[in-house]
């Protein structure tokens, strides 16, 4: 494909989500998860997203990045991470913390249909699930909602400006696809390496733009679709057992079919 | 840490097996702005990635990793404190505390080298001419070159005043005879920072500093010393016999030399308790895996009160460090009248708690603890200079004396 410059504008999702290195809790209550006081982080997915959308950017076929994020008022952590890692402005959409408990990724695949219809982008990138749901949906969704072709676990992103040339990771191996511009994409794990927020870049960071919408002023409909019946913890592992030698063991995984009889 | 989350295990109950959600009592992010939470993630992920796996190769092989400096360049290491102007990063002493922290938990030995050429880079940023600011500071943000600073010379350590390294103007350069010891860095580094007196003037007042650059003429090595420790760092005598340098090169007043160096080695201080910090974290983080999973007497260590009462004690050890490294920080970034004693008192503290620290941590292994196998034996050896650099700990005492005998007490103050 041959590069020429490029104008275009990138939104990336990113979520606060609790960070992947903590072994989470169920509530005793059974309605979810323990995140107060838990360590929470950019969802990995995302920042591989963001860097991406930074990368378009060095290459100057991107002219700007703006940061995406939907929740309570701690969204503005990984906000100021995305702008240390190249974000130009960045965008809070705050709703209560009632709310984001109930947050669904219809809710915010709408609010981002919201806030395209009022700025042009040419390119919504996010990651392709949150690790605390993993429902993979949003991008979906947002494709649909507004009509445009949508390229999911990208491992590999070129442009020449007017379209995408993406290589998917499905199932079957690798998929490559010719998308036409504006986009919904997604970023699979092996896209790329997220880099280091510099020192002088952390510390620009809170110079950038940061704006706050309300979903209300937005007009979004934030009625859950879903209700959470129970959350509760896989089964702990069961004790293993010796036997004494191989066919012993051959026939125990027949019995219990592992192996084919 | 990574470490601990791979090696803790499940068992019923006891207190080795209560997992908490939240952090422990000691977590190095304590006190800290969202914006230095950020810094603190990046030294981080930098010091766990890129250094820890070649800290023992570096060790055996007494190698400074030229490549890992260099990315250390590109997030804004190499200038941590310097005025963005000329490049420098900006940040404040704390986020250099808190970076060299991080960084001393990867390889104390390469960040406690990185703290010092940051020191370099600050004299010449602070003192330096705008010419000498524009040529130097950029290549020394980046690590493309490295810096040394050199005071101590064979007759002279803690007695700094008493240097005998001279130099006579002869037109357009000094003429620089002498030696000076225990140069970190030497070999690598390009630009060396060295304080010296102007030939005849005694005491402090006769001393200046100028920057001597490698390939100068009459300037040379000294063998590479072996050492306990720091050994991915070379230490070196460097010799001046006729060695003519610019005037130009001169950082500051013809009578500033010994205030640049004070002024430097409060940040020094302050440096290197903040890697004595490092070493102390991962040690203990090191031994609290290690509770958790050696057994004697069908027994886990953690169980065992001892080891339980050490290790509080240990951990206290480390809190406390830290307290006083972050105060001294904020002295200095405050520019408070008592930054000095703050730094002398942080240095003292942080440098021999953390060396006990880390030998209980080590006594805690048992055997594995002397195995070259096993990190802890490094963190051990290289953080033990720092109760000597930077100024002895005897020396510490000694500037804290002076405040508290100098000064009015708060008995006085009715």
């Amino acid at each position: 494909l041959a590069v020429i410059q490029g104008r275009m504008r990138v939104l990336v999702g990113v979520k606060r989500v609790v960070d992947y290195a903590v072994k989470v809790r169920v509530k005793p209550d059974k309605t979810g998860v323990i995140t107060e006081g838990v360590q929470h982080s950019i969802n990995p997915f995302d920042e591989i997203a963001l860097e991406e959308a930074v990368k378009l950017k060095e290459k100057k076929q991107a002219t700007e990045v703006v940061a995406f994020s939907m929740g309570g008022a701690k969204c503005q952590e990984v906000l100021r991470t995305a702008l240390a890692k190249g974000a130009d402005k960045a965008i809070h959409v705050e709703i209560s913390d009632e709310d984001v408990s109930k947050l669904e990724p219809l809710h915010v695949a709408r609010t981002l249909r919201k806030i395209i219809e009022n700025d042009k982008f040419d390119i919504v990138f996010l990651g392709k699930q949150a690790i605390d749901d993993d429902a993979s949906q949003t991008g979906s969704l947002l494709a649909g909602m507004l009509n445009w072709p949508q390229a999911l676990y990208a491992s590999k992103v070129e442009t020449d400006g007017q379209s995408l040339k993406v290589t998917r990771e499905i199932d079957g191996g690798l998929d490559t696809i010719k998308v036409s511009l504006p986009a919904v994409l997604s970023a699979d794990l092996r896209l790329n390496e997220p880099r280091y927020a510099t020192l002088p870049n952390i510390m620009k960071a809170k110079k950038k733009p940061l704006e706050k919408k309300s979903a209300k002023d937005l007009g979004v409909d934030l009625a859950p679709q879903t209700t959470v019946l129970e959350v509760s913890e896989p089964p702990v592992r069961q004790a293993g057992g010796f036997v004494d030698d191989v066919s012993t063991l051959i026939t125990r995984l027949k019995e219990k079919g592992f192996v084919k009889a | 840490s990574m470490l601990s989350r791979c090696l803790s295990r499940l068992s019923s109950s006891s207190l080795s097996s209560l997992r908490a959600l939240n952090t422990y009592c000691i977590h190095p992010n304590e006190g800290l702005t969202a914006e230095q939470k950020e810094i603190q993630t990046t030294a981080r992920s930098f010091a766990m990635n890129e250094m820890r796996p070649g800290m023992v190769k570096w060790d055996e092989e007494e190698s400074l990793p030229l490549d890992v400096l260099r990315k250390a360049g590109d997030l804004g290491f190499g200038a941590l404190y310097c005025d963005v102007e000329y490049g420098g990063s900006g940040g404040s002493r704390t986020d250099a505390s808190v970076v060299f922290e991080q960084l001393a938990m990867g390889c104390t030995s390469t960040a406690a080298y990185i703290s010092i050429h940051n020191m370099c880079a600050w004299m010449i940023d602070t003192y330096g001419s705008a010419a000498l600011r524009e040529k130097h500071i950029p290549s020394l943000a980046s690590f493309e070159n490295l810096a040394s600073y050199c005071l101590t010379e064979p007759d002279s350590g803690s007695d700094a005043a008493a240097l005998r390294t001279s130099a006579v103007k002869k037109g357009d350069y000094y003429v620089v005879n002498g030696s000076k010891a225990f140069i970190s860095g030497a070999g690598q580094s390009s630009k060396y920072v060295v304080m010296m007196r102007h030939e005849g003037q005694p005491g402090p007042k006769g001393i200046f500093c100028l920057l001597v650059e490698e390939g100068m003429e009459g300037f040379s090595l000294g063998k590479k010393e072996k050492k306990v420790g720091w050994n991915s760092q070379p230490t070196r005598i460097i010799n001046f016999e006729d060695c003519k340098v610019p005037i130009s090169n001169q950082i500051g007043g013809d009578n500033e030399g010994f205030n640049i160096a004070m002024a430097g080695i409060n940040g020094g201080r302050l440096n290197i308790a903040s890697c004595s910090l490092g070493a102390a974290q991962m040690s203990v983080d090191i031994a609290i895996d290690h509770l958790k999973v050696r057994k004697q007497f069908n027994t886990k260590l953690a169980d065992m009160q001892w080891h339980q009462f050490k290790l509080a004690e240990l951990a206290t050890k480390i809190s406390a460090s830290r307290l006083m490294v972050r105060r001294a920080a904020l002295s200095m970034d405050e520019n408070s009248p008592q930054k000095a004693a703050h730094c002398a008192m942080a240095k003292l503290f942080a440098t021999e708690n953390c060396f006990e620290v880390v030998s209980g941590a080590m006594q805690m292994l048992g055997g594995y603890g002397m195995l070259k196998d096993f990190p802890l034996q490094q963190f051990m050896r290289d953080c033990r200079v720092h109760q000597v650099i930077e100024g002895t700990n005897e020396i510490m005492r000694l500037v804290i004396a002076r405040d508290l005998l100098t000064k009015p007490t708060a008995l006085s103050d009715a």
